[in-house]
């Protein structure tokens, strides 16, 4: 028979308690989320890093194969590696927000997992996974030479960081529109297949003529790329970005993300 | 304590917006026995879900001084690719309670045996409503939310239930949702009937299931045979 423990208050968030209350369910939320997608037979939670290897890999292979012109000096190992990385980050978090509230709302008897941390679990999984296969790759590569080390390592995760910030804001957006128009859980995915070849995966902006440079520019994940391409390879080549863009776009979208999952709040009909 | 202030409900609907529950208050004291009747859709699970926190109200209050459960036995919130165990020690990890004894105690109680690690989708429904029961004790609470699961299992298991809830819990606070008169008579001190979105609050219960029956249409000519009734049933 379990001791009786004082319970009053669980789930008021407001006191001094509260931070670790809010750490503690979202690390439960992120293991829950592991083992449900992975489970624990073969390599489980292995795959979490594997599988975006296992597609940055095809992609380099292929590309490598077939000596895809990028308009630039820059080892196309290299390319792929932050062209392919950076596509699952901002891809990805988005696709795993969509339906997530919906999968999880008997959740949400309990009173202390709030609707904001059902996608941040997610979230953070997500960037977990792109940022471990993203690293691993990296090194993997620049020890057998077949790209350069990072020449501002600081600039790199600067512009990954961005990056993810901009995955998360995206993700929390996206995921609290789908939860009230079912429509856009279903333009997420042309939408980003459409994004996908304007947002620098197979290209540099310098190697674009200036008067399309400056349309592919309004894409947000696009200057993220480029910070970090040009910490990596700076002297191979020119980056075009404009980090107060960046920054705006950043900030609009956590802000409108962070309501859109506020208001979700108030049309959730629990089961 | 928990005090409801002026609460009101509406769901969209395909008629317009509906209108669940009506201005109700409400205020329930550290250790009572609440039962709720009423007819289906009449709201009873609405205001489990409202006190619960799950879900907010569309207007009104609710302040909450005491620690409520989740609806017990709900197994909703199981997830079916994992086990038993991982669901237990989900719920150990987010209400910060120690998991061996825990598990042990579920162990124990459920008498599920290896089912435990196997995955929750391989369970039958009674499998299911043990483990969700089991869990639900794991954690102590103030006020226990009760929504028609008292039905579950074999006699002996709802026996055993029956002592785990109402014998070594006998000084919680309790919110009882049920349609059998066996759950609510004796066991609750205060009684609420849903009808059009408001509650009558009752203090027998005679007289709040002789209404309840005509509410639903199964009306007794007179208490006399409300009772004949009830006690042939048992």
């Amino acid at each position: 028979m379990p001791n009786n423990e004082p319970t009053a208050n669980l789930g008021v968030r407001a006191d001094e308690r509260s931070w670790a209350i809010q750490r503690r369910v979202l690390g439960a939320l992120v293991l829950r989320e592991l083992l449900t997608r992975y489970g624990r037979n073969n390599i489980g939670f292995l795959w979490l890093i594997v599988e975006p290897m296992l597609f940055t890999l095809v992609i380099t292979a292929l590309w490598s194969s077939t000596r895809q012109i990028h308009g630039s000096s820059i080892p196309i190992v290299a390319f792929a590696v932050t062209g392919y990385s950076s596509l699952l980050m901002w891809r990805n978090i988005p696709g795993r927000c969509i339906g997530a509230l919906r999968s999880n709302l008997s959740l949400l008897y309990h009173r202390q997992v709030t609707i904001l941390d059902v996608y941040l679990a997610r979230i953070f999984l997500e960037v977990i996974g792109a940022t471990t296969s993203f690293a691993v790759l990296s090194i993997i590569f620049t020890m057998m030479v077949w790209m350069p080390a990072p020449e501002d390592i600081l600039q790199v995760a600067f512009g990954w960081l961005l990056l993810a910030w901009f995955g998360a804001g995206l993700g929390l957006t996206v995921g609290g529109l789908s939860e009230r128009f079912d429509l856009v859980g279903r333009l997420w995915p042309p939408l980003s297949y459409i994004m996908f070849p304007l947002s620098g995966v197979a290209f540099i902006a310098d190697a674009l003529p200036p008067h399309l440079r400056e349309i592919v520019l309004w894409l947000p994940q696009l200057n993220a790329l480029e910070i970090l391409r040009e910490g990596w390879f700076g002297s191979l080549m020119r980056a075009h970005y404009d980090l107060g863009y960046l920054l705006l776009c950043n900030l609009l979208l956590t802000f409108s993300g962070l309501s859109l999952v506020r208001q979700v709040g108030f049309d959730a009909r629990t089961e | 304590m928990i005090r409801l202030t002026d609460v009101t409900k509406d769901y969209p609907s395909n008629h317009g917006v509906r209108r669940i529950l009506h201005d109700i208050n409400l205020t329930i004291n550290p250790g009572e026995r609440i039962g709720i009747l009423g007819r289906n859709g009449a709201g009873k699970s609405t205001l489990i879900r409202l006190i619960s926190g799950a879900e907010p109200p569309t207007s009104g209050t609710i302040e909450r001084n005491m620690s409520v459960s989740w609806p017990l036995a709900f197994s909703g919130g199981f997830q079916g690719a994992l086990t038993g165990a991982d669901n237990v020690r989900f719920i150990c990890r987010i209400y910060g309670v120690e998991y061996h004894s825990r598990f042990k105690f579920v162990e124990e109680f459920s008498e599920l045996g290896t089912y435990l690690h196997e995955p929750v989708s391989t369970y039958s429904s009674g499998m299911k409503a043990r483990l969700a029961f089991a869990i639900s004790m794991t954690v102590e609470f103030d006020c226990y939310l009760i929504d028609e699961v008292l039905a579950v299992g074999d006699q002996r298991f709802r026996d055993r239930c029956q002592v785990e809830l109402f014998e070594k819990r006998r000084d919680k606070a309790m919110l009882i949702v049920s349609h059998s008169h066996r759950y609510l008579k004796g066991t609750c001190n205060r009684f609420l009937l849903f009808r059009d979105g408001t509650i009558e609050e009752h203090s027998e219960f005679e007289e709040v299931y002789f209404q309840y029956k005509q509410l639903i249409g199964e009306g007794f000519q007179s208490k006399a045979e409300m009772n004949r009734a009830m006690i042939k049933a048992a």
